[in-house]
């Protein structure tokens, strides 16, 4: 809150420079919703555990309420909101909206990146691949199964119904 | 050439549709509570008390006022209205005065410029304290001093139980409760405190309108009745407060108390700014009503060859330091409290205490959850006695339909018990999966603690129910307005609260059915253009939108047909009503004391590694009594994550106390199941409408939360041999250790 501790720092988010004067103390998911009105990223638990604040930062998927917003300077960072192009959904958002992957849809954001971040590296994962990549992100809601055949789905893959 | 794109035909009563709000939640435009915003709001932040039980001597909010940003600091004394608030009765103080009597209860509500502005000033609130002997254990406390001496829920036609701290209490006798069987079991069963952790902590803001009246955008579950208890505090009228659905972050219970509604409304309206208040995880622990900790304890009489003879149960709840909904809780836990099963002699006691453990209320299951463990751990070890298969014993006791149940009640509408069981037996079991495989399909999965050696593999079975609906009297409405346009084009308005479960999609799937056609939306849920949808909870939402918005549209059209103009309808239906139970004997004084009644059956496949008491599900199929689902697709859904919550409790999922303090606020501390937690599941919809449902549906949220403990349990019975009375389930208890 002091001056003294601000900094200025300059990000890409989702492909837009931003240069941004911000308190040391500033989470970078508060940096995300407060200062640059993506509110797509969700603060969930504020201890890391449950996922809903996840983005990429240089392409590694990490939770932004475990980062400081200073020490996001000079990276790129993707959101949600970067996901898709020319309001168009991407196949993942898609997959999702199609097999009710989501019901409050809170941790549906952080899990898009999550599954975002393993098609990246593995474009065709199994089950347990797919379980794994994203036993990071709590969904209270689902129980999971259609948010696995969801990504899936979007890997191009036969899902049953 | 171009070829005008087919028009998508929009979803029907009985299809999969899309949900309406899937693509602005995959976007991440969905606005929930926490996105509200407001052109020169505060933030409020809630002092809560330290202690579970104490005396307040002394409030001091000189030195916080002074704390730069701060525009005010309140306490009890700027309550305008009435001093406290409550879902049913009005027990619990908007801000402490005289005394706390749980951890975390609010004391003082701040608001500042800044959220950090507000939370340093909620740190110079001076508050003295005299800490008294807190009651922490449910069954000393009807021996201790009242908590509450005025008995706020006694005369509401209850049972007169003048012991300290009762909060309620119901006896059920039928026939004879001393009647014998051929062989009997016996067990004691205790469940700890489930959390909602629903993934979006309470939040909200409330907007003053400039004419003495308040707006509050907040994530809650009955927006009407919200508003009833916020204007009394306020000293305002109901038409003054305004409550607007914000997207809602999960709920499954933890939203029907009020949270942040009376002490944002009381900010704005003392500052005449907008206030937001958002709680962190840490607060929402305490910031809600927690699922009921039990202990049960029972009996099951048997013939030899199976047919139950006599059961008599006795279910103690903790209901914390206030009522909320605790007094319906008690009364599910005893209606439920035999299972699913036609017996001629019952003895169900049920009682729920008041103690300065956290408070308990509404959550997913409410009081069947309970029961259900400890019926189907029963049912088993029965079945182990007589040396039946436990499906054929369950079988053989299965309620039907013109059977009576311990109140007394007929079940008058749909109840396919046997053909649940039938159904969800016939789904295939996967094969064990050979050794040696990669240690994350192993119990202890990412903790690569074993090879498998102590592995066990075990297969359970439960069968639950619940009742849909509010019960015992309780005036049980849905109100929808469908507004019939020039253009051709139809609104409709409808309060009842999507929290994720789908209920927008009902609404508009019936609305779509009865007036044929696409064109039409539904308008935001408020408080301000149409009467109470009733609460977003016993699985009661689809059959009542499903109702009112049906009555509302035939109305409409009706309507049109006489005048030929635009229409405005509105129309409250109900479902047939409900009648008390007898203080005395706990059987129904008419026909039904619930509406209807809803079942499940689930069987499991666990392993458990016996040496270090560690677990994993494997399999899930299930078959559940739904009536008849309106958007199949969203039904599996909900019975999919019901059974993820279920598992929760069965296997990790606790509030942990110390002298009524909460120890793990936290999800670092506090686990839910992730997805190498929780596995597939196969489920069966059984579709046997309920006459006297709107298109013959039922609620399908809740039994598949009330069967998978017990499903689950039976199955680490099953593996390990042991009797695991206990969840959530213990490696000690696992292994043996006691």
């Amino acid at each position: 809150m002091t001056p003294e501790t601000a900094r200025t720092i300059a990000v890409d988010v989702n492909g837009v420079s931003y240069e941004r004067e911000v308190e040391a103390r500033k989470l970078l998911i508060h940096f995300l919703r407060d200062d640059l009105d993506l509110t797509g990223s969700h603060v969930g638990c504020d201890t890391g555990n449950c996922g809903a604040c996840s983005v990429l930062l240089d392409g590694v998927l990490l939770k932004s309420c475990m980062l400081l917003a200073v020490q996001a300077d000079g990276t790129s960072i993707r959101t949600v909101e970067g996901l898709g192009s020319d309001g168009e959904l991407d196949a993942l958002q898609q997959a999702f909206a199609d097999h009710h992957a989501l019901q409050c849809g809170y941790c549906t954001p952080g899990m898009l990146m999550s599954a975002s971040w393993l098609l990246e590296r593995n474009p065709r994962p199994s089950e347990e691949e797919i379980r794994r990549a994203i036993q990071g992100n709590i969904c209270r809601c689902t129980g999971y199964v259609n948010i696995v055949r969801a990504v899936q789905a979007a890997s191009g893959q036969e899902v049953s119904e | 050439m171009t070829v005008p794109a087919e028009k998508l035909r929009l979803g029907r009563v009985g299809e999969s549709a899309r949900r309406t709000d899937a693509v602005p939640k995959v976007t991440g435009e969905f606005a929930y509570s926490s996105d509200a915003y407001a052109a020169g709001m505060l933030w409020g932040r809630t002092v809560r008390s330290p202690h579970a039980h104490a005396r307040i001597r002394s409030i001091d909010v000189s030195e916080a006022l002074a704390m730069p940003g701060v525009h005010a600091v309140l306490t009890h004394e700027d309550v305008p209205g009435e001093k406290r608030y409550g879902l049913e009765f009005r027990d619990q103080p908007v801000l402490a005065f005289d005394r706390v009597r749980y951890f975390g209860e609010p004391v003082v509500v701040v608001a500042a410029e800044h959220p950090e502005q507000a939370r340093r000033a909620a740190d110079r609130v001076r508050i003295e304290y005299e800490p008294l002997e807190p009651i922490v254990d449910p069954e000393r406390a009807t021996e201790q001093e009242p908590l509450h001496p005025d008995r706020p829920t006694m005369g509401h036609g209850y049972r007169d139980d003048p012991r300290p701290n009762v909060v309620r209490s119901l006896v059920i006798r039928r026939g004879d409760p001393d009647a014998r069987g051929d062989v009997s079991v016996s067990g004691v069963y205790e469940l700890g405190i489930q959390d909602q952790a629903f993934l979006g902590p309470e939040s909200g803001l409330a907007v003053p309108d400039g004419e003495g009246g308040v707006d509050v955008y907040v994530a809650t579950q009955w927006l009407h009745v919200d508003r009833d208890q916020v204007a009394p505090c306020l000293g305002l009228r109901p038409e003054q407060v305004r409550i607007h659905l914000a997207g809602v972050g999960g709920a499954f219970g933890g939203r029907e108390d009020l949270s942040m509604q009376i002490h944002g409304a009381l900010l704005a309206l003392h500052t005449n700014r907008p206030v937001k208040i958002v709680y962190d995880r840490q607060e929402s622990f305490v910031g809600h009503i927690h699922r009921h900790p039990a202990k049960i304890w029972a009996e099951h009489r048997a013939t030899r060859d199976g047919k139950l003879v006599c059961i008599r149960v006795r279910i103690l709840l903790d209901g914390g330091a206030y009522a909320s909904s605790s007094t319906a809780v008690t009364s599910n836990a005893a209606s439920f409290a035999c299972g699913p099963y036609a017996v001629e002699n019952a003895l169900v006691e049920s009682t729920c205490v008041y103690t300065n453990n956290p408070p308990c209320g509404a959550m997913r299951g409410f009081g069947a959850v309970q029961s259900c463990f400890a019926h189907e751990a029963q049912m088993d070890k029965l079945a182990a006695a007589l040396r039946i298969d436990p499906i054929e014993l369950r079988l053989r006791n299965a309620l039907a339909p013109g059977d009576s149940l311990p109140t007394g009640q007929r079940i008058t509408g749909t109840l396919p018990v046997a053909d649940v069981i039938r159904r969800c037996a016939e789904l295939p079991v996967p094969e064990a999966e050979e050794l040696p495989r990669d240690p994350i399909r192993l119990p202890g999965g990412a903790g690569n603690t074993t090879r498998g050696e102590g592995v066990r593999r075990g297969v359970g079975f439960a069968v639950g129910f619940k009742n849909i609906g509010y019960s015992e009297g309780f005036d049980d409405y849905c109100t929808a307005r469908v507004r019939l346009l020039a253009d051709g084009s139809a609104e409709v308005h409808c309060a009842a609260a999507e929290v994720g479960q789908g209920v927008a999609n009902v609404i508009l799937q019936t609305a779509r059915t009865e007036l044929d056609t696409d064109d039409l939306v539904l308008a935001p849920a408020t408080t301000s253009s149409v009467g109470s949808a009733g609460s977003a909870s016993a699985s009661r939402m689809t059959w009542m939108a499903a109702g009112a918005v049906r009555e509302a549209c035939r109305a409409a059209l009706a309507e049109r047909e006489r005048t030929g103009g635009e229409v405005d309808v509105e129309r409250v239906y109900r479902h047939p009503r409900t009648t008390p139970f007898d203080p005395e004997t706990g059987q129904v004084t008419g026909e039904r004391a619930h509406v209807a009644y809803a079942c499940a059956a689930m069987r499991v496949v666990a392993e458990v590694d016996v040496e270090l008491g560690l677990t994993r599900v494997v399999w899930i199929g299930t078959a559940q009594d739904v009536g008849r689902a309106v958007n199949p697709q969203a039904v599996e859904g909900q019975i999919e994550g019901g059974t993820a919550q279920g598992l929760g409790l069965a296997l990790m999922e606790e509030v942990q106390t110390r002298g009524g303090l909460i120890t793990n606020a936290s999800f670092t501390d506090y686990l839910v199941p992730t997805t190498l937690d929780m596995p597939p599941v196969e489920s069966v919809l059984v579709e046997d409408p309920e006459p006297d449902a709107p298109y013959g549906v039922k609620g399908v949220g809740e039994p598949p939360t009330v069967v998978s403990t017990a499903a689950i349990l039976s199955a680490l019975r099953d593996a390990t041999g042991r009797e695991l009375t206990r969840v959530p389930v213990s490696f000690d208890e696992v292994v043996g250790l006691d």
